[in-house]
C-alpha cells in the first residue's frame, strides 16, 4: 500500500506546476487549463484522505468541485471568446483597461 | 518494493511529465492533448484509491466534455501566432512555484499520515454508497449544484451570443 505522504506530495507537485502555468502563461485558454490542472491536484487530495480516513465524505466533495469545475470552465469559455471578439487577442497582459 | 507501489511511481511520473508538457508546450492543441493524458492518469489513480465511480466519472465529466470544449473553443478562435518564449513574468512565476512547492512538501512530509488504512469493505467507493451520501447527507449541496450548472447554462450563452444593434 502506498503512504498517504506521497499522493500528498504529487498532489502538492501538480498544484505547483499549475501555478506556474496560470502565472507565466500569455494565452487565456492554457491559464484556464492550468486552472483545472489545479483543481484535479485538489481532487487528488481529496480522494486519498477519503480512502485513508475510510470516509466517503471526501468522494462527495470531489463530486462537487467537478459540478463547480465545468460551470467555471464553460463561462470562463464563454468570457475569453468574448474577449477575442473585442480585442482580437489572447494575451491577459492585454487587458488592463481598468488598470490607472 | 510491492507492484503497488511501482505502479504508482509510474503513473507519478508520467502525471509530472504530462502536466510540465501543459505548461511548457507553446503549441495550445498540444497543451490540451497535454491535458487530457494528466486526467486520465488521475482517473487510474482514483481507480487505485477505490473510488473507481469517481474515476469514471472524471474521464466522462473532465476528459469527455470538458476538454472537447476546450479543443472546441481553440479551433474556433484559431489562435494562430505562438506566443513569446520567456514572457516578462517568467523568473516570478518560477520562483512563486519552487517557493509554494517547498512550503507545501516540507508541511505534507512532517505531517503524521495513518500509515495503515482503513480497511475498505466491499462497498466503499461504489456507485450505492457515493449516491447513498449524495442523497442523504448531500441533498441541499447538491440542489444547489444543479442550479449552480443552470446558471452557468444561461450565462455561457448570454456572454458567447453575438451582439446585435
Amino acid at each position: 500500500m502506498v503512504p498517504l505522504n506521497h499522493y500528498l506530495i504529487l498532489s502538492a507537485a501538480i498544484f505547483a506546476i499549475g501555478v506556474v502555468g496560470v502565472v507565466i502563461r500569455r494565452n487565456l485558454i492554457v491559464v484556464l487549463m492550468s486552472i483545472e490542472l489545479m483543481l484535479n491536484a485538489v481532487n487528488l487530495t481529496f480522494i486519498a484522505f477519503s480512502r485513508f480516513l475510510g470516509s466517503m465524505e471526501g468522494q462527495v466533495v470531489v463530486f462537487f468541485v467537478m459540478a463547480v469545475a465545468a460551470a467555471e470552465a464553460v463561462v470562463g469559455l464563454a468570457i475569453i471568446i468574448s474577449v477575442f471578439r473585442h480585442r482580437q487577442s489572447l494575451d491577459p497582459q492585454e487587458m488592463q483597461l481598468l488598470k490607472w | 518494493m510491492t507492484s503497488s507501489m511501482m505502479i504508482f511511481y509510474l503513473l507519478a511520473a508520467l502525471l509530472v511529465l504530462s502536466s510540465l508538457m501543459v505548461v511548457f508546450q507553446r503549441n495550445v492543441v498540444h497543451c490540451a492533448m497535454a491535458l487530457v493524458a494528466a486526467l486520465f492518469l488521475i482517473a487510474i489513480l482514483f481507480v487505485t484509491l477505490q473510488a473507481a465511480m469517481v474515476g469514471v466519472l472524471q474521464i466522462l465529466v473532465y476528459a469527455g466534455a470538458i476538454m472537447v470544449l476546450f479543443l472546441f473553443v481553440i479551433m474556433l478562435l484559431n489562435p494562430t501566432a505562438l506566443e513569446p518564449r520567456r514572457g516578462l513574468s517568467w523568473g516570478f512565476g518560477m520562483l512563486v512555484a519552487l517557493l509554494l512547492a517547498g512550503a507545501l512538501a516540507a508541511l505534507v512530509s512532517h505531517n503524521e499520515a495513518p500509515a495503515d488504512p482503513f480497511a475498505a469493505t466491499e462497498l466503499f467507493g461504489a456507485p450505492e454508497s457515493l449516491a447513498k451520501s449524495l442523497f442523504t447527507d448531500f441533498v441541499l449541496p447538491f440542489e444547489i449544484a444543479s442550479v449552480l450548472l443552470l446558471i452557468a447554462i444561461v450565462g455561457a450563452v448570454v456572454l458567447a451570443k453575438r451582439e446585435h444593434n
